[in-house]
């Protein structure tokens, strides 16, 4: 009985140790390549188009938005109208420092919170005809929490910051366009 | 002590199936022609620039933010996050006079992603966007 069972547990810790070590295996999500039904939804909210051909003068006018908006440029290609920017900036949430405290008063245990935030854009210009060009940005954003670790990333789908950013821009090309 | 050691030796066992650290580093497990066959399509067009830039809008219909993009050598990368991280570098290299290659690879967390399936889904958006067939290359 004693033998039988020991080996009932040297088969469970086997299993177990192929359940860890296929841990370190995460399979991609069949998803994560796939042109998603919203994706054409998405696009739509990305995109904005604007009656110009002259995508020298797009990218201009979107490297000042994107600057106005505290944003460092980390790589460009004109000839590909792309231009990839970022910032960090702080992710703590005032919830998370109550709780926190909460949880270390009563239950002495360290609960980590998000103190930092690395925000991430690209944004590609595109000629579509003789007369009109789109400008398409997406903003992605990775938190880490005060034990050094990503707590969340992902990509930011908020409408209105879509709007707030082509609306700056539209200013943006209206200012250039007057030399101011 | 004994269910220590039947431990210890599940655990050089199990972990003894992963890959040694010089594979790790070069990737050696797969077959380099497989990898590229399934890594690689073929598209009916010499234009490099409308490739690259059929390339960028696919990996933003994908929610990817493209890290860089080189014309002169052809290349993009880009990385999506979604409680993981998927980067992918793609590259556009023309092969005789009427074709152009297209080849993606990408990593998936700490591992390379060598499923035929995601670079098949990849393609099939790619396709879309270009108006052209992939081809496989032979």
């Amino acid at each position: 009985m004693s033998s039988k069972s020991g080996r009932c547990r040297g088969f469970l810790l086997g299993l177990l140790f192929a359940a860890v070590a296929s841990g370190c295996l995460p399979a991609i999500p069949p998803e994560a390549l796939t042109l998603q039904p919203e994706a054409a939804n998405l696009r739509v909210q990305q995109t904005r188009r604007f009656d110009t051909n002259n995508e020298g003068e797009l990218l201009q006018a979107s490297l000042g938005v994107l600057q106005d908006m505290g944003f460092e440029l980390d790589e460009s290609e004109a000839r590909l109208g792309v231009l990839v920017a970022s910032k960090t900036r702080d992710a703590t949430d005032a919830t998370q420092v109550a709780s926190k405290i909460l949880v270390a008063a009563f239950a002495s245990q360290n609960m980590p919170i998000d103190v930092t935030q690395r925000i991430r854009v690209s944004l590609i210009t595109r000629i579509i005809s003789p007369k009109e060009s789109t400008v398409r940005i997406t903003f992605q954003r990775i938190v880490w929490n005060d034990m050094g670790q990503v707590s969340r990333s992902e990509s930011l789908d908020d409408p209105e910051l879509y709007q707030e950013f082509f609306f700056k821009l539209s200013k943006s090309l209206f200012l250039e366009a007057h030399g101011i | 002590m004994k269910t220590l050691i039947a431990v210890a030796c599940c655990a050089m066992l199990v972990l003894g199936g992963c890959a040694p650290m010089h594979e790790r580093i070069l990737d050696t497990e797969q077959s380099q022609v497989q990898l590229r066959s399934i890594q690689s399509r073929a598209f009916d067009t010499t234009d490099r620039e409308k490739t690259l830039r059929a390339v960028i809008a696919t990996l933003q219909d994908l929610a990817f933010v493209v890290d860089k993009a080189d014309l002169e050598l052809g290349t993009v990368s880009a990385t999506k996050v979604d409680g993981y991280f998927l980067r992918m570098t793609v590259s556009v290299r023309p092969r005789g006079k009427t074709e152009m290659i297209v080849r993606a690879n990408a990593q998936f967390n700490d591992r390379p992603v060598t499923d035929p399936k995601p670079y098949q889904s990849f393609f099939a958006a790619l396709e879309r966007a270009m108006f052209l067939s992939a081809n496989a290359v032979d």
